[in-house]
């Protein structure tokens, strides 16, 4: 009756097996690569030789003083954070719309994430033929907003009922709940959304490159598209590398308060 | 046909020490209690009889052998009941109760015809062919047990079987459960948390409190003798009352512990018995119908403010004002000891 | 009144969200003279049909154009990505939730965190990679690349939904006599098919968005697929086909947007790392 132990009931050895051909994946496709580009920014390796030679901090001094840079960075900082205000604002008041029930609501939830689910490139495009010109912020952010509505609604049913009620008991209008008793408890949720919102934005290389191609003389380009011009079309891998490299600042961000609220929320919801 | 000996058993998650040095003797074919509240490590323990928790250190034997570590649920000869019932949605009644058999590779005609005994055993014939979504809760939990059944096992474990069942249900299952137990006499283990559960079924109690035993004894030893004031409260409703008495015949630092119903007007009881009396100041009486419970204080307590209780049957029709103090007492064969700072019984 | 102001706010968040959508609708439905008069001619309308509708956008599209070569492109990229990500992604996420213990929590998190690591990072790696490879301007690119963004957040998909079911069936079938390899590959998947089912849909998705990569490593025009054809080799010179462009946007959203409307809530779970229950 008693059966020896075999491999077929360990559980160590069954969960490294499943897991191994997604850590392979990872480690292989992304982390090696992701090592790679930061060394990259360090050399002067070119796409068309196999060359790899040690540049020091050439190419982030060449960058630094290339205006065309600054000025990438500039719109890169101002089209994440412009867009994302406007996505909080249109969020927030897009998902107390919403919430109330009224007639012709699943229609117009189909229509608001439209946006959100056509590809960025086809988007674009079609914004270049209703607007035809340079209106990047209004894009990303309507691009993004229907996302973070959903995320904002979601977390709004998520706050208790009751406490909203007792709001509503104590006196509280609108105005006040919102600001005092919702608003705070949506903050985890609001910064989930901004946080993605953040990383979609500051790493789109479609809508830039669609919209102005980074013309007219270099003034609209953005981190990713002046990457993907000096990098892959430019063929200055080494410099393509270290423009991109300034993307990270902004990853390691975001991975930080992903991390900080994700240990806020497992105190509530452990097993 | 097998008993389970528990030798130091541990279970640490991380920090919390679920099970906390067990050390246990489950004889053969007796329904044994595990009582607790949430946290106190009778689950974990009953899941790492089970195998489906690895102990951290520590023995367990099955009918003389170890089956800690290595050895899978499977193989252990155990049979168990979730409190969920953990019925296979997509299989029928019929299916779900085969499931074991199938899995031993028994012949197609002999799953069959267990099956049809064990469904008989517990009248659930006509269901046979439903799914379990379209079953009563006492529906579901009998296919539970009969699954558990067929599997001939050696020991059964049964973890709150009966807690999502509505009060009314519950206590006709408690029956039938205890019957069938007597009738297959297979080594029981039950968990869980409702202690008139317990005493109700139990053939010996293990009272359990964060990962320790704190207790085990039949349900009449956990509650007339309790070993420290843990399970003087924790067993029997309304709990025990505890009062620190200055006393001049006790030692310093005593309490003493007696149970509700011990506690009654000094005239209901007869003139040779002897009596320790208390001054009990009423603040409210409830009226349950069976019982009266009576709330108030003893003015011979060190904390004169503490919640006693005395629970009188009906049959006592004697008036009970409230706001008065009136002479209540309690016979000194119903005294329990505890050493105030241990908590532990006192042989007094 | 305030139920005016409700309308009023759904209109217009509706209207701010769905205008382009209309504006591709009648694009790819005008005709050539109504599209190309706006500007000369101050009476004309644009948001209205001022001559009936046509179908010539659409039939440039599908006979004139490469476009139907993009969507088998698509497919077939979608395919082999769904297919790469289920097999890799759906095991890992079981693992982390149920095998390998305390580990799986933080483990899941590393992988899910790769999935922040921007395209635009990877890029230039990637490109010597499938130049190594030999896998310049061929699917094989893509279908090698694109679940380096679908496997993370597959797995943390997984493995979240695995978080809400409960463990008692898996752990009732050992007892009742299978070993847990047989419980895994008998009783679990039966199990995660809502799962599977969410992250063959995130994955799809994801594949029909994609456009950087694709644009990296796609040169010929019929190795494209839609989101790369459509915005860059439908516009020649200067020379935009706008009717059959919205036709190609239409066409591909809206499949896309139906989907999205049913999986959304599922996605938001995985967003937010469970600290919402959608």
């Amino acid at each position: 009756m008693i059966a020896r132990p075999s491999l077929a009931d360990r559980e160590d050895v069954l969960g490294g097996m499943m897991l191994a051909p997604a850590l392979a994946y990872v480690i292989l496709l992304v982390g090696v690569p992701f090592v790679f580009a930061i060394l990259l920014g360090f050399s002067n390796a070119t796409a068309g030789s196999l060359s790899f030679g040690w540049a020091g901090l050439d190419n982030y001094r060449a960058i630094l003083s290339d205006p065309i840079f600054l000025r990438a960075l500039r719109n890169s900082v101002v089209v994440t954070i412009g867009s994302q205000v406007l996505v909080v604002v249109l969020a927030t008041a897009a998902a107390q719309v919403f919430r109330a029930t009224f007639r012709g609501k699943s229609f117009a939830r189909f229509v608001l994430l439209l946006p959100w689910a056509v590809p960025v490139s086809l988007a674009a495009i079609a914004w270049t033929w209703i607007f035809d010109s340079t209106f990047s912020v209004i894009k990303q952010a309507w691009r993004i907003f229907p996302f973070a509505t959903v995320i904002v609604l979601a977390g709004l049913s998520s706050i208790p009922q009751e406490v909203v009620e007792a709001a509503i008991v104590d006196g509280a209008g609108f105005w006040r709940r919102l600001f005092r008793v919702e608003l705070p408890l949506l903050l985890p949720v609001l910064a989930v959304a901004v946080l993605f919102g953040v990383v979609y934005t500051a790493t789109d290389l479609g809508v830039v490159y669609i919209l102005t191609g980074g013309g007219p003389a270099n003034t609209t380009h953005v981190l990713p598209t002046l990457a993907f011009q000096r990098g892959i079309l430019g063929a200055d891998l080494g410099q393509g590398a270290a423009i991109a490299v300034f993307l990270l600042p902004f990853l390691i961000v975001v991975a930080i308060a992903m991390l900080r609220l994700a240990h806020r929320t497992e105190v509530g919801g452990a097993r | 046909m097998a008993g389970i000996e528990i030798r130091s058993l541990r279970k640490h998650f991380g920090d919390l020490h679920a099970v906390d040095g067990v050390d246990l003797s489950i004889r053969d074919g007796e329904l044994l209690v595990l009582l607790g509240s949430s946290g106190s490590g009778k689950t974990t323990l009953l899941r790492m009889i089970a195998g489906l928790e690895r102990p951290t250190s520590g023995e367990i034997y099955i009918g003389g052998q170890r089956v800690d570590g290595d050895v899978p649920p499977r193989a252990r000869g155990i049979a168990m009941v979730f409190q969920s019932y953990a019925l296979y949605p997509h299989r029928t009644v019929f299916q779900n109760i085969a499931f074991p058999l199938e899995a031993a590779r028994l012949p197609r005609k002999q799953i069959d015809e267990k099956v049809r005994w064990a469904a008989d055993m517990f009248s659930i014939s006509r269901y046979l062919d439903r799914y379990p979504r379209q079953l009563s809760g006492g529906e579901r939990q009998r296919v539970a047990l009969c699954r558990a059944l067929v599997r001939d096992p050696k020991v059964f474990l049964l973890d709150e079987p009966l807690a999502n069942l509505d009060a009314k249900l519950r206590h006709t299952a408690r029956d039938d459960l205890k019957r069938f137990q007597r009738q297959i006499q297979t080594t029981t283990v039950y968990v869980t948390h409702d202690q008139v559960e317990a005493m109700g079924l139990g053939d010996r109690i293990v009272v359990m409190e964060r990962g320790k035993v704190r207790q085990v004894g039949t349900p009449q030893e956990v509650y007339e003798e309790p070993v420290d004031t843990f399970v003087a409260t924790f067993v029997g409703q309304p709990p025990m009352n505890l009062v620190e008495a200055s006393d001049p015949s006790l030692p310093p630092g005593t309490l003493m512990g007696f149970r509700p119903e011990q506690f009654l007007p000094r005239g209901v009881f007869g003139a040779g018995e002897d009596l320790r009396a208390f001054r009990f100041s009423v603040r409210r009486v409830e009226y349950l119908g069976s019982d009266r419970y009576v709330y108030g204080s003893v003015a011979e307590s060190s904390t004169p403010d503490a919640t006693i209780i005395a629970k009188l049957p009906g049959t006592i029709a004697l008036s009970i004002p409230e706001g008065q103090t009136q002479e209540f007492a309690v016979p000194r064969r119903a005294l329990r000891y505890f050493d105030a700072a241990t908590g532990l019984r006192r042989r007094a | 009144m305030k139920r005016v102001a409700l309308y009023g706010a759904a209109l217009g968040f509706t209207v701010f969200a769905g205008f382009p959508f209309y504006w591709m609708l009648i694009t790819a439905f005008k005709q050539n003279r109504d599209l190309y008069v706006g500007a000369t001619d101050l009476s004309h309308i644009p948001w209205i049909f001022n001559d009936p509708p046509t179908l010539e956008h659409v039939k440039l599209l599908l006979w004139q154009t490469d476009f139907p070569r993009w969507v088998l492109n698509t497919l077939v990229v979608v395919v082999a990505v769904v297919v790469i990500t289920v097999a890799v992604a759906v095991p890992a996420g079981y693992s982390l939730a149920r095998l390998v213990g305390r580990w799986g929590e933080r483990l899941g998190m590393g992988i899910f965190f790769t999935y922040l690591i921007p395209p635009t990072l990877l890029f230039v790696p990637f490109s010597r990679l499938v130049s190594l490879l030999g896998l310049q301007n061929s699917l094989g690119a893509l279908i090698l690349i694109y679940p380096t963004m679908t496997i993370p957040f597959s797995t943390w998909l997984v493995m979240g939904f695995l978080r809400s079911v409960p463990w008692d069936i898996e752990e009732q079938a050992m007892i009742d006599g299978y070993s847990r390899l047989a419980v895994i590959l008998k009783v679990a998947p039966r199990l995660i098919v809502p799962g599977i089912l969410t992250v063959v849909v995130f994955s799809f998705t994801l594949v029909l968005q994609e456009f950087v990569y694709a644009l990296t490593f796609i040169s010929s025009v019929n190795k494209m697929t839609v989101s790369l054809g459509v915005p860059i080799a439908l516009v020649r010179g200067d020379v935009y086909h706008w009717g059959a462009l919205m036709a190609a946007a239409l066409f591909t959203s809206i499949p896309l947007a139906i989907i999205y409307n049913a999986f959304i809530d599922r996605f938001i779970q995985g967003f937010t790392m469970g600290a919402v229950k959608g």
